[in-house]
């Protein structure tokens, strides 16, 4: 791969050093694979140089939904209501287009409670990076069974799950998102190009990322233990990405990997790993998940990709200044029309 | 025919009722509304109520129409001229006239064989449309033109104001138009050709409308919407409400336009439901935009935990309320004020929410704009109270004022303030008054950015459990509710006798009707009119003045009542409830019953 990095600056585009993306201490369990998580956020968040005041944080409720307070202490953050996040993402973009949205959710909150919302999220292709941390179970109640746990799969005190799960990349696939991505907590490397990637997408951007949960399903039985997801971990391409402001300084080999291009001129490429993965075919990304589960192996990467697909900002194509700060010489018609609406209604 | 029973009595001029019975899916509201518009033009104050059923096509709908010279818009008890279409209803309908009324009816019905004390009116509609209009599919639409034309006919309505009526509601669509003109027409002359003349019912050129508009209170809101500059709506549809938002997206269509670019400036977004409806618009409130949704009681039910949430993290947006007759779905077509004590409280924990209640077009228009200067002022979710009479049914209305003075957009503070001020906490109060100055996502400077929580926090947004900090912020959520009552509309109040009645909304011509027939009957009445929750000091002054309070509400367990009690215990001995909620709107003849009753 001859796509990585240059080596890590002190500061970056903006003169930031990585601390200035970090946000409060987490409260979570240590050694939470969300923590891991939050870590590549701060990472990509910095490596990308994103302006702190142009970032807005949601989550709905859940051990997953308290990251956002952990990373990006100069960005907005909203903690909202279980399962909603997405409306709170929907509002906000139309309210403010010139925000970069990260939304942190987990199993329970968008695969349960939140499914209607995230179907509509994805439908209406809001501008969202939506992180899905998925460790099968929840955590804040203690334990329960999610809908991504595996059939199989057994709770810490022995309660053995037999209901189907559900896919988020799959779905998120079904359902015409455009980029639809899934990750481990335990390989930074791979997260982290996979963050910044979406970071530079227009739309919404599905990011599962399986992140045990130490506390309460990480235990040899379960099927997103630390374990069974390093061991089944199955990446289909080395992911390399580079931003729109250093495409001309790195030199991409032709040939040498695939590459897709995002609006603003940012590039993704893709090295195979065994067999080659093409990101834009979106049957052979639904066939190569449902292979990889019948072997139970998670399938990571970014699983599909189409940056050019319309995003809410085309169906509600509203002035390119924030609605939010519109002047009332903007928003308020004048008191000739008000005039000409009474006459017609005499 | 039966015409002797007409010529004894009076002529009722400019006074009296009408009732129109059809079926559901006829085109049959264009021919109602055409009938009512006609007698506006005329100059004579006029009312239009539409008993229309949960059903798009087949059901039995009835609309009723009231002239009256003294300007009483609510609806009335007798019907004084029937005019049935609908051979289902038709028995009924007949059953329930008083004698001496006039009734119109399809000639196959032979209806005139029920009752001997009715003025009967036999028209060959069939024969009418057949002969008027070449094409049979549209036979159905037609035929109720012409009882336009034979009501306008009998009743002494000017069919050039009809056709001006007709061009009116049918506007745009030229063809159309033309064709209700030979329709009304062919009713017209077949009635002054066949029908023997009446004299019990007239309606007289007068004056009394000249100047006012027509419309329903959902276009009202709209258009206060749109001129508070909205900018996100977020919505579901649903009955009573769903063309306050429909209305809204045809004015944005023509108003909000950037000049420059012909982009629109406020994006309306029909969501998946209305938990996501509030979700949106809470959401884009905190980010600084002027939102809204507009539901009835099913959607508040759905969207209070986000009410809730609003109300804590303190996020501005308006929510208008055209309720309907509940609990469940109940009669989504009927009205009712059954929202008051939800929308007042909703949410769990504790919770008090803003209300308006606006009772006529203009108040309707202007609270709806009010609306949004409340929500960013007092930060917090803000309940426009209507109900489907209001929002649904035309009413007559002096023109709208433009509001002509700047937006209220509240304290938000901005990179400038922020680089000045060294202490700044999202939850602190610096004025006193409850309200502590926001910021807005994406300001610039590094400074300003804060964790919203719907989890306990503390002044500085970071989460808390204390007790103390728990304490502060609810009880500074309360007092916020007492800020809100140096803001809110006062209650117009009107007499100053001892026997009060207070009211609110969509009753308030019921109420002015039923002090002048209680005056009639020897008992004078004052009257005060609420307009908001809170309830403010006048309130309190004014009830403490009155004997008895006859407190007038359109639902079965007396909210408002309940709500004066938990505000005003000690009046509470003096409240009497008078209470509709049968689905109908509400006619001055229940109150004065149900008053005098009290008194006996």
């Amino acid at each position: 791969m001859t796509t990585a990095a240059p080596s890590a600056p002190a500061t970056n585009r903006l003169g930031l050093t990585k601390q200035d993306y970090v946000g409060s201490k987490s409260t979570l369990c240590p050694g939470c694979g969300h923590d891991a998580i939050t870590a590549q956020i701060i990472a990509a968040a910095w490596e990308m140089g994103l302006e702190g005041s142009k970032v807005t944080k949601l989550s709905g409720i859940g051990c997953s939904s308290k990251s956002p307070a952990y990373f990006l202490n100069q960005s907005w953050g909203f903690n909202s209501v279980h399962g909603r996040a997405a409306a709170i993402a929907t509002g906000t973009a139309l309210a403010n287009k010139t925000l970069k949205n990260i939304l942190v959710s987990g199993d329970g909150d968008s695969m349960s409670i939140g499914m209607g919302q995230l179907v509509h999220l994805i439908r209406r292709n809001v501008p969202v990076v939506y992180i899905l941390e998925d460790n099968g179970v929840y955590g804040l109640t203690k334990g329960q069974f999610s809908a991504t746990a595996d059939v199989g799969s057994t709770l810490k005190h022995g309660d053995v799950n037999e209901i189907p799960p559900i896919d988020p990349c799959s779905l998120a696939i079904e359902l015409g998102c455009g980029f639809v991505a899934r990750s481990f907590s335990g390989n930074p490397k791979q997260l982290n190009a996979i963050l910044k990637a979406a970071m530079a997408h227009t739309g919404c951007a599905i990011i599962d990322v399986i992140s045990p949960c130490v506390t309460f399903n990480n235990h040899d039985s379960s099927t997103k233990s630390y374990k069974n997801a390093k061991d089944h971990d199955y990446p289909v391409h080395d992911l390399g990405f580079v931003q729109y402001n250093e495409v001309e300084e790195v030199e991409i080999r032709a040939g040498d990997a695939r590459e897709v291009a995002f609006p603003d001129g940012s590039v993704v490429s893709f090295r195979a790993v065994k067999d080659d993965y093409d990101p834009t075919n979106k049957l052979a990304a639904m066939q190569a998940i449902h292979a990889s589960k019948a072997k139970q192996e998670f399938l990571t990467g970014i699983l599909y990709l189409d940056p050019q697909a319309p995003t809410i900002h085309h169906f509600c194509p509203t002035v390119d200044e924030p609605l939010a700060t519109l002047p009332q010489a903007r928003t308020q018609p004048g008191p000739e029309a008000l005039e000409r609406i009474m006459q017609g209604l005499m | 025919m039966t015409t002797s029973l007409a010529e004894g009595s009076a002529t009722l001029v400019n006074d009296f009722s009408i009732e129109v019975a059809t079926v559901n899916g006829s085109g049959s509201q264009t021919a109602n509304n055409v009938l009512m518009r006609t007698i506006f033009q005329m100059g004579v104050p006029v009312s239009g109520k539409n008993l229309f059923p949960s059903n798009i096509a087949g059901l039995p709908t009835w609309f009723q129409i009231r002239a009256s010279a003294k300007g009483y818009v609510a609806r009335k008890h007798d019907i004084d001229l029937m005019i049935c279409m609908n051979p289902e209803t038709a028995k009924e309908d007949v059953a329930k006239l008083k004698p001496g009324a006039i009734c119109i009816f399809d000639e196959p019905l032979k209806l005139d064989s029920l009752r001997t004390d009715l003025i009967w009116y036999p028209v060959p509609f069939q024969k009418l449309v057949t002969a008027s209009c070449p094409e049979p599919k549209l036979h159905k639409l037609i035929k109720n033109m012409i009882y336009v034309g034979v009501a306008a006919q009998l009743l002494g309505l000017d069919m050039a104001e009809a056709k001006s009526a007709i061009t009116k509601q049918l506007k745009g669509k030229a063809k159309a138009a033309e064709l209700n003109h030979v329709a009304a027409q062919a009713g017209y002359d077949w009635a002054a050709a066949n029908m023997p003349e009446q004299h019990r019912l007239k309606i007289v050129r007068d004056d009394k409308t000249r100047g006012q508009i027509m419309l329903d209170g959902n276009s009202a809101c709209a258009l206060g919407a749109i001129f508070a500059g909205v900018t996100v709506v977020g919505w579901y549809p649903i009955t009573p409400a769903s063309t306050v938002v429909e209305y809204l997206i045809d004015y944005a269509d023509e108003l909000r336009k950037d000049p420059v670019t012909g982009r629109p400036t406020v994006a309306i977004v029909q969501m998946e439901d209305e938990l996501a409806s509030a979700g949106v618009i809470l959401a884009a409130g905190w980010a600084g935009a002027r939102s809204m949704t507009s539901t009835a009681g099913p959607g508040i039910s759905l969207m209070s935990e986000f009410i809730g949430l609003g109300y804590f993290v303190e996020a501005p947006a308006v929510f208008v309320n055209v309720q309907r007759t509940g609990p469940s779905t109940g009669l989504p077509t009927r009205t009712q004020q059954g929202d008051i004590e939800l929308c007042a409280k909703a949410s769990h924990g504790d919770t008090h929410h803003v209300c308006l209640y606006p009772a006529n077009m203009e108040e309707c228009f202007r609270f709806t704009y009010d609306a949004f200067d409340l929500a960013e002022r007092l930060q917090t979710p803000i309940f426009l109270m209507t109900d489907l009479d209001l929002g649904m049914q035309n009413w007559a209305s002096k023109p709208f004022t433009f509001p002509g003075k700047p937006f209220d957009r509240g304290k938000v503070l901005g990179e400038k303030e922020l680089a000045e001020l060294k202490d700044w906490g999202r939850y602190k109060d610096l004025d006193g008054d409850a309200i502590c100055a926001r910021t807005l996502p994406g300001t610039p400077g590094g400074k300003g950015a804060y964790f919203t929580r719907g989890t306990g926090h503390n002044e500085y947004a970071y989460y808390s459990e204390k007790p103390d900090d728990w304490t502060k912020l609810v009880d500074r959520l309360r007092r916020k509710l007492e800020t809100a009552k140096s803001l809110v509309p006062r209650p117009v109040v009107d007499g100053e006798d001892r026997r009060g009645i207070l009211a609110f909304g969509s009753s308030d011509p019921a109420v002015f009707e039923a002090r002048d027939l209680l005056r009639a009957a020897g008992k004078e009445t004052s009257y005060l009119r609420l307009r908001a929750f809170p309830f403010t000091a006048e309130v309190d002054a004014w009830l403490e003045a009155r004997e008895v309070v006859y407190v007038v509400e359109q639902n079965r367990d007396g909210q408002m009542t309940a709500l004066l009690r938990d505000f005003y215990p000690q009046h509470a001995m003096r409240f009497r409830k008078v209470l509709h909620y049968d689905g109908t709107a509400l006619n001055a003849q229940t109150l004065v019953d149900q008053i005098s009753g009290y008194e006996k």
